[in-house]
């Protein structure tokens, strides 16, 4: 062998070994999710499904609590949401948020290390209270994309003080000395790094902005919606954001011949559109009204609150915690505060 | 130098591994008083690989001079855009390059010309950009007719341009909106064509865009015919087309008895290059139409593919699925 060909051989070696890197791990199975022929398909990687499963592994349930007779509020003191609740199921809700927010920090991370765990001082137990009452609001009023399964403290916060998959307002990088910021054209992660609109959030699920684009007319008319390409980019992005949070592509919702189309559509685009009123719903009611509460360092760029999209329960799973129930463990959080009968 | 045989095989190849070098080809007398350009020329041995080793004598001419000045510009309007959107920063606007866009105006400004920081640069680099591709064409076209050629390539040139034409000007136009021109940018282009799309229920419904695909996949499909038939026959000197064409040798006849015998019909050495051409120019041609269509005559490919029996209707699995905003209350 010459030198030539064995430098040519150990080039075409190298291309074929860098173009080898970019392949997709083996093992891919697909699940049927239309009628034949029609591409809905639902792509699972089993690489991928092995991480997802061990990173959705769900904590064993607190013990059975035992029940004193009396309620929280009657043998504490600044009860406000869990009033009627047995002080010893509150006491087992208690530990059991402290493992699912705080379990480096312990109870101090909310009550302070002052002994009274009655007083308000701490930012964290205001937020906390809160965010109780929007996770009841939740599994009692949304069972529509809830179903029974629910939510509890744990679908969003996995451990960590903050949940990891919340969003700030992103006003992207300032007008440019030529041109007005766009709101587009750059590798963002919000929108599986396409080059659409990378803050989808602020319209569609804090605000209500219209998200529907396509006429639903063969042709042009008077009463059309007549959005612009332009807007189109905005919904797409938002659909970009829905479909990596779940770890799914377009046809696990629509069936892509016909993107606006109910009837070809899967069930699972009426959960969605549940769960999009739903965000729009917890965000102007549970957490944008919180950004007064906060210190700076939890507020965005913005001084917005940090609010919360598809990702930050679903993180990656069609269904998060891949559809086992938490609250089945702990009822108290099923029911609106209002709602709590007497024991 | 080998023998004949030996050479020819050689040539068999997609690299031109033997390279005769003779004086430099100036071409022919020009009838016209074209400005005598510089016979200037050399050899690239690289280049003689691929294609002829001899690179020159160019004509640039006023008509190619102001395009390539006004492409230039264009481009650096673009690219300076870009720049600034990273703050100047060469690493990132690298990084970010495929990302990064020099975008149309917003469509609160319909079809009047917008502030340069909103979309006037877009248009001041899209008029320069179409400059350069029309002082192009002109420069093609008038060096076809110099040479005393047919006008084939300026006018293939120009099916592109229809189509170019047709995304980033007169369906705007039609539209009324500066806003739907193309955005100029890698990844930007390609996200604007699937919004495109789907905000029209779906091209492929668009019977324009089924022909352009048609020509565009019959072409691939022409030039691999063509390309393998004749080299094929290059063997009995089939690659001499032209006198293939007038005097028809036994490569001709080879290639034309081969293509009866497997598909019935042959073409001749002279039609299959109209063919070719036709299927090149009508992808772009079609395609055109199938733009101009959108948004102006149609809203809604899919429904309009129901309302004419071009779509079919699947039978549907699972519940039945209904629009969740019909029931809703109103607030």
């Amino acid at each position: 062998m010459t030198t030539r060909t064995a430098v040519a051989l150990a080039a075409a070696a190298l291309i074929m070994i860098g173009i080898g890197s970019t392949f997709e791990k083996p093992l891919t199975s697909t699940v049927q999710w239309g009628y034949r022929g029609t591409g809905m398909v639902h792509v699972v990687k089993e690489t991928a499904r092995q991480k997802m499963a061990l990173a959705n592994a769900v904590p064993a349930p607190q013990d059975k609590a035992d029940k004193t007779g009396k309620k929280a509020s009657e043998v504490y003191q600044n009860v406000q949401v869990l009033k009627d609740l047995d002080e010893g199921e509150f006491n087992r809700l208690m530990a059991a948020i402290t493992e699912w927010v705080a379990p480096d920090q312990g109870c101090g991370y909310c009550h302070g290390e002052s002994g009274n765990f009655a007083e308000d001082k701490l930012y964290t137990k205001v937020v906390a209270r809160r965010m109780l009452q929007m996770t009841q609001f939740v599994n009692a009023n949304y069972t529509q994309h809830v179903q029974a399964t629910g939510v509890t403290c744990y679908t969003c916060h996995r451990g960590n003080n903050v949940p990891q998959n919340i969003w700030y307002r992103d006003p992207g990088p300032d007008n440019s000395p030529l041109s007005r910021a766009t709101g587009r054209d750059k590798p963002a992660a919000s929108v599986g790094y396409a080059s659409l609109p990378y803050d989808p959030f602020t319209p569609y699920l804090e605000q209500a902005n219209p998200i529907r684009v396509l006429a639903t007319q063969a042709l042009p008319s008077a009463d059309a919606n007549n959005a612009s390409i332009q807007r189109t980019e905005w919904t797409y992005g938002l659909m970009m954001h829905m479909s990596t949070s779940l770890g799914v592509n377009c046809t696990y919702c629509h069936n892509t011949r016909a993107f606006s189309n109910w009837e070809q559509s899967s069930p699972q685009r009426v959960s969605a559109w549940h769960g999009i009123r739903m965000v729009q719903q917890l965000n102007e009611k549970y957490l944008v009204p919180l950004q007064s509460v906060y210190p700076p360092n939890r507020l965005g760029i913005a001084g917005d609150a940090p609010k919360l999209n598809c990702a930050t329960c679903h993180q990656g799973a069609f269904k998060p915690l891949y559809g086992v129930s938490m609250v089945k463990d702990y009822p108290e959080l099923a029911v609106s505060a209002e709602q709590v009968a007497p024991r | 130098m080998a023998n004949r045989q030996a050479s020819m095989i050689e040539y068999q190849n997609i690299f031109t591994r033997v390279q005769v070098h003779g004086p430099a080809d100036l071409g022919v007398p020009m009838k016209t008083d074209a400005w005598k350009r510089g016979n200037t020329t050399r050899s690239v041995h690289l280049f003689g690989r691929i294609g002829d080793a001899q690179v020159g004598p160019f004509y640039l001419g006023y008509l190619g001079l102001v395009s390539l000045a006004s492409g230039a510009i264009a481009i650096m309007i673009m690219g300076f855009n870009m720049l600034a959107q990273v703050n100047w920063n060469p690493v990132q606007f690298v990084r970010q390059l495929f990302w990064l866009a020099l975008e149309p105006p917003p469509p609160s400004y319909g079809l009047h010309f917008p502030p340069l920081n909103d979309g006037g640069w877009y248009m001041i680099a899209g008029f320069l950009l179409t400059l350069s591709i029309l002082l192009w064409w002109l420069r093609m076209y008038r060096r076809a007719i110099a040479l005393g050629m047919g006008t084939h390539v300026a006018w293939a040139f120009a099916a592109a341009i229809w189509l170019y034409l047709s995304l980033g000007f007169f369906r705007p136009l039609l539209m009324g909106s500066w806003s739907e021109a193309v955005p100029f940018g890698i990844f930007p282009h390609l996200d604007w064509t699937a919004a495109f799309s789907i905000r029209y229920g779906n091209l492929f419904y668009n019977p324009f865009h089924m022909l352009s695909i048609v020509f565009l996949y019959g072409s691939t499909l022409l030039f691999a015919m063509h390309a393998a038939t004749i080299l094929a026959v290059s063997r009995f000197g089939g690659e001499r087309e032209i006198e293939q064409i007038t005097d028809r040798g036994t490569a001709s006849e080879r290639a034309a008895l081969f293509w009866r015998w497997t598909m019935g019909f042959n073409a001749t050495m002279e039609s299959i290059h109209r063919w070719a051409w036709w299927f090149a120019v009508l992808c772009p041609l079609t395609g055109g139409i199938g733009i101009l269509l959108t948004g102006t005559v149609v809203d809604n490919w899919y429904l309009w593919a129901v309302k004419h029996g071009v779509a079919p209707s699947y039978p549907h699995l699972g519940p039945i699925v209904v629009d969740p905003a019909l029931s809703e209350v109103p607030k």
